[in-house]
């Protein structure tokens, strides 16, 4: 079993991971916190309607993925998604307005803060039916694989999920047919309320299970971007050789509670308190320091990150509620919603 | 012309498509080497080959999930669940992901892709595996539907359902699989969103789909040496639904009596009923009668099967009731 908990190295010159990929990491978990508290604030403010599902604490699973992707590979995620489309590079207001439903939301205010999708950036979709979304990813490898390319797609899911029938469906056809796809279980301890060594049947939700379907056993330190970069580069690596699947299993903690309906108070104090001291962000802020990058540098991608976030909060706060002419388009493909003559 | 059976029409269909379209990709269980467990997809994998006509386990969420992913990403994937009564194992991905994924990203992602499936009683099968289930997709927005009743139709149809944008759920009448008809040489492809008139008559309207056809026309038949004329329209896909041709006959012949396989409660032919009440209601010179299954599960002994199911004579006879 790789336990893929990694020491900073602080030497820059013989780093594998390099300065560029060190700040996008940086850059991309910072946007994902800031976002994430944004969105947390303006849902207390009845701005954000229904219910969001914060990624926070989570950050490095998305950052460390997304960054060692290429343009064209394909990332399917769940509810608890907003990290991952903004980890591609989707817009922030585009996020923000959608859960404020307005206009300039990235679905026009059609979706909502469950189904975030943005396929210009790869996003391919956000999906709130548990289990769902692997079979899906694993088609559009299997499309990857008949079209020749190089694309891979890239799969996020909870530990809950690695319950549901569709998750073994999908890893096993998946492994059949070696497809380039990467099936990553962030497990943050709990499904929704309940915590997940409680209702299943192995210590390891997805790693235990990787035998099964003929997959390595990986666990990787969801709390450490640069760990989580170097699983993910492995897996991509593999997927495009034609070695097919991976499961990973980033062992990570959401730091509020299950959506804004839950303060997540069947949380041990004590549990808490020890993953806010492995809380991702300062770590990293920490190992960058380690390695000599400036901190007017460090702290200056904060300072912009921030700035981005209050134009983006403007830009979605200003836009208007979605043209009541769209509540009857795109049902089908002709733009319409006529299902008669 | 030739002659063919409808489970080889069902074959020829497909192999017209994927000989036109490198993007058209099949899969589903026991369909390559085996040729299906109906004999539907004889010759499809020795022509095309296992990257394309492809064998899965049973998993009914991989296969329409894998047929979904695939059609966002630029291929025209053709699932087949064995029985339309698996439809129940693997519902959310066809009614929650495939049919609303377009909606909620407002336009953002297309999936043209076929989930075809065996469909419907008379082969003694029991409740779980002869349901007549066209109503479940029909509910859907986001989905298309479509159930022929005759090889010809079958050709043009799912040819036509292949090529189509959108998501089609494409029912075959496993009762009918044996049945022959003439189809046209060369390429067929048929317009979804229309319905046939399969025998003109001026005292009532049929309005029947699939297997009801070849019973609604016989029940013509024998009404019509009675004095009683009825016009026979195949409805042959529910979405889109031509309810401009159901209407004229409406219309023009003052009656109209449904003809469906599902049990009572929801089924097509209510749906049809209302739009006639609301929009030809002064049309009509008397009730519209829906002739269906019983509100019960399909039980498997010949008589009983038989019984539920709308049969020439039930229909014949609820028609010259209701036209006396
Ligand atoms: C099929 C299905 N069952 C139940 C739910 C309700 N539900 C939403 S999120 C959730 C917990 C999922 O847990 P996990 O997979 O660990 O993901 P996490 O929320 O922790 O990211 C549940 C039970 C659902 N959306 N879909
Ligand atoms: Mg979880």
């Amino acid at each position: 079993m790789a336990n893929a908990t990694e020491e900073a190295r602080p030497d820059l010159a013989n780093d594998d991971i390099g300065e560029e990929a060190r700040l996008a990491l940086w850059r991309s978990q910072l946007e994902i916190r800031h976002v994430e508290q944004r969105a947390h604030d303006l849902f207390l403010q009845n701005l954000v309607k229904g219910t969001v599902h914060l990624s926070l604490g989570q950050e490095a699973v998305a950052a460390g993925f997304a960054v060692a992707m290429e343009e064209g590979d394909y990332t399917f995620c769940t509810y608890r998604g907003h990290a991952h489309t903004l980890a591609r590079g989707a817009s922030m207001s585009g996020v923000l307005g959608e859960l404020m439903g307005r206009e300039c939301g990235l679905l026009n205010g059609k979706g909502g803060s469950m189904h975030l999708t943005s396929v210009e950036h790869g996003a391919m979709g956000s999906y709130a039916i548990i289990g769902a979304h692997l079979p899906i990813a694993m088609g559009a490898a299997w499309s990857a694989q008949y079209r020749g390319t190089s694309q891979v797609s890239v799969c996020f899911f909870g530990d809950g999920t690695t319950n549901i029938g569709a998750f073994h469906e999908a890893l096993n056809m998946a492994q059949v047919w070696k497809l380039p796809v990467i099936f990553v279980c962030e497990n943050n301890l709990y499904m929704e309320y309940t915590p997940i060594g409680d209702v299943t049947a192995v210590e390891h939700p997805a790693a235990d299970r990787a035998q099964a379907y003929g997959m390595d056993s990986i666990i990787v330190d969801g709390n450490d971007a640069d760990a989580v970069y170097r699983v993910a580069r492995a897996a991509y690596e593999k997927a495009r050789s034609g070695g097919g699947p991976s499961l990973i299993e980033a062992k990570t903690y959401r730091q509020c509670g299950h959506s804004r309906a839950d303060p997540g108070a069947y949380r041990p104090d004590e549990e808490v308190a020890e993953w806010l001291a492995r809380d991702p962000i300062p770590a990293y802020r920490r190992r960058l320091l380690d390695f000599g990058f400036a901190e007017t540098a460090v702290d200056g991608i904060e300072t912009e990150v921030l700035a981005a976030v209050d134009a983006a909060t403007d830009v979605a706060r200003s836009s208007p509620p979605p043209p009541r002419e769209i509540l009857e388009t795109e049902v089908y493909a002709d733009g319409g919603a006529a299902w008669r003559n | 012309m030739a002659e063919l059976t409808c489970r080889e029409a069902v074959a020829a269909a497909i192999a017209q498509e994927m000989r036109r379209d490198p993007s058209v990709v099949f899969l589903g269980e026991d369909i390559g080497a085996a040729g299906g467990v109906f004999k539907t997809t004889v010759g499809l994998f020795e022509e095309f080959g296992p990257d394309r006509v492809r064998d899965t386990p049973i998993s009914e969420q991989a296969i329409v999930g894998a047929a979904m992913g695939a059609a966002m990403t630029g291929l025209r994937p053709i699932a087949e669940l064995m029985f339309s009564d698996f439809f129940a194992v693997c519902w959310d991905l066809v009614a929650n992901e495939i049919a609303k994924s377009r909606y909620m990203t407002n336009g953002q992602v297309s999936f043209p892709l076929v989930i075809r499936s065996a469909n419907g009683g008379g082969a003694r099968f029991g409740a779980q595996h002869s349901q007549a289930i066209e109503n479940w997709a029909m509910m859907i927005p986001g989905l298309k539907v479509v159930a022929p009743s005759n090889p010809a139709d079958i050709v043009g149809l799912l040819a036509a359902s292949i090529r189509d944008p959108d998501p089609v759920v494409f029912f075959e009448q496993k009762s009918l699989y044996g049945t022959k008809g003439a189809v046209p040489d060369g390429e067929h492809v048929d317009t979804l969103g229309t319905a046939k008139v399969v025998r003109e008559g001026s005292d009532a309207t049929i309005v029947a789909l699939a297997a009801m056809v070849p019973r609604a026309a016989e029940a013509a038949d024998r009404l019509a040496e009675e004095g009683i004329s009825c016009k026979v329209i195949d409805v042959r896909t529910l979405v889109p639904l031509d309810t401009q041709t159901i209407l004229s006959a409406v219309s023009e012949t003052g009656r109209l009596f449904t003809v469906e396989e599902n049990p009572r409660l929801c089924g097509w032919g209510a749906e049809i009923s209302s739009i006639a009440s609301e929009e030809c209601f002064y049309d009509l010179d008397g009730p519209i009668v829906r002739i269906t299954t019983p509100h019960i599960p399909l039980p498997s002994a010949d008589n009983l099967e038989d019984l539920a199911l709308p049969s020439v004579e039930r229909i014949a006879e609820t028609v010259r009731v209701n036209m006396g």
